[in-house]
């Protein structure tokens, strides 16, 4: 999934201080499972940006919807019977889902309520982890199932590098060496022969290196 | 026992205090609580092996939050006691209504009051 992080409700309050009506715009999909942006923690910044607004004897409105994605057309539709109720909306979905929210409503700025991080798995509740970089040309199966795109700190194909250490990356003691990952499942699976392979060099195109990517399905587009 | 505590205090029974969520506390702030204490059994005792460890994390949240829009964390405080000691729920009850007391009235409750005059 996306995982997102809440951004301090400072920023929040400061960003949103000009609006009179504001939406707070809720996923119920992947920021849901972080718990940065699902109907809960919309009705929690709802809830505080009211009071903050009152205290400071500012009258604002503020709505909270929670829509299935923000990611795809047929979702945003629902609310545009009542956007033009608002002078703002806060998304709190990850990037896509401003974004998309934003290039549909043209008329309604749309503000970012969280910071994207990365696409991860819960390793345990709060605590999150990055595992996909989305580089567009999986390895995996020849890595033993460890990606040393997203898990090493140089992307190395051929590792480790010279600062892997008691099974820790150089850059931080917390942080476990991808390329020992790596060998110490082939070993458990066997397949430790494939190490030996060297990886040829990889082509970056596919990755942000050749700029915003798309993908073109003709087998399934009406 | 006819033990007394402060009038002032009202109490909300749930199941667990597993139930009470960060928005259920910043509810009550808005509607005008002066302060909200979750009162859960002792910790390695609930029923539901961590439900008052979640609403302990929750509180925390609520207090956090309500420190940063300057309604004060303070406010805010979970107590834990075993369902046989009713004389120290009425020592909660105290502490809090003396603490709240001390806090004085929720800002939002005057702002509230400025904002209709």
């Amino acid at each position: 999934m996306i995982v997102a992080d809440k951004k301090p409700i400072e920023e929040i309050i400061e960003t949103t201080r000009n609006f009179k009506r504001l939406l707070i715009l809720g996923c119920n999909e992947c920021v849901t499972v972080c718990e940065a942006g699902g109907k809960k923690e919309v009705g929690i910044l709802a809830s505080a940006l009211r009071m903050n607004a009152l205290n400071q004897g500012r009258e604002v409105k503020i709505d909270e919807i929670t829509l299935e994605r923000q990611c795809d057309h047929e979702y945003l539709e629902e609310i545009r019977n009542v956007v033009d109720q608002y002078d703002g909306i806060l998304s709190i979905a990850c990037g896509v889902g401003v974004q998309f929210t934003a290039e549909k409503y043209q008329a309604t700025p749309v503000l970012p309520g969280v910071n994207t991080k990365f696409m991860g798995a819960t390793e345990k509740r709060g605590l999150w982890v990055e595992r996909c970089q989305g580089c567009g040309q999986c390895i995996l199966a020849t890595t033993g199932g460890i990606c040393p795109v997203s898990r090493c700190a140089k992307r190395l194909f051929n590792g480790p590098c010279g600062g892997s250490g008691n099974g820790k990356c150089e850059i931080s003691k917390e942080v476990d060496c991808a390329w020992q990952l790596i060998i110490d499942r082939m070993k458990a699976l066997g397949t430790l022969e494939d190490y030996e392979k060297l990886s040829p060099i990889k082509d970056w195109s596919t990755d942000r290196a050749g700029g915003p990517r798309k993908v073109v399905r003709e087998d399934v587009q009406l | 026992m006819r033990l007394n505590y402060p009038t002032n205090v009202k109490i909300i029974r749930v199941p667990c205090t597993g139930k009470v969520d960060t928005i259920h506390i910043l509810r009550a702030f808005e509607k005008g609580a002066d302060g909200v204490c979750v009162i859960g059994c002792m910790e390695g005792d609930c029923h539901y092996n961590s439900g008052n460890f979640r609403a302990r994390k929750r509180v925390e949240q609520a207090s956090h939050l309500l420190e940063q829009i300057g309604i004060g964390g303070e406010r805010v405080k979970m107590f834990n006691l075993s369902s046989g000691e009713g004389p120290r729920f009425a020592q909660y009850a105290v502490e809090m209504t003396e603490r709240v007391t001390a806090l004085g009235p929720n800002p939002i409750k005057l702002a509230r009051k400025r904002a209709a005059a």
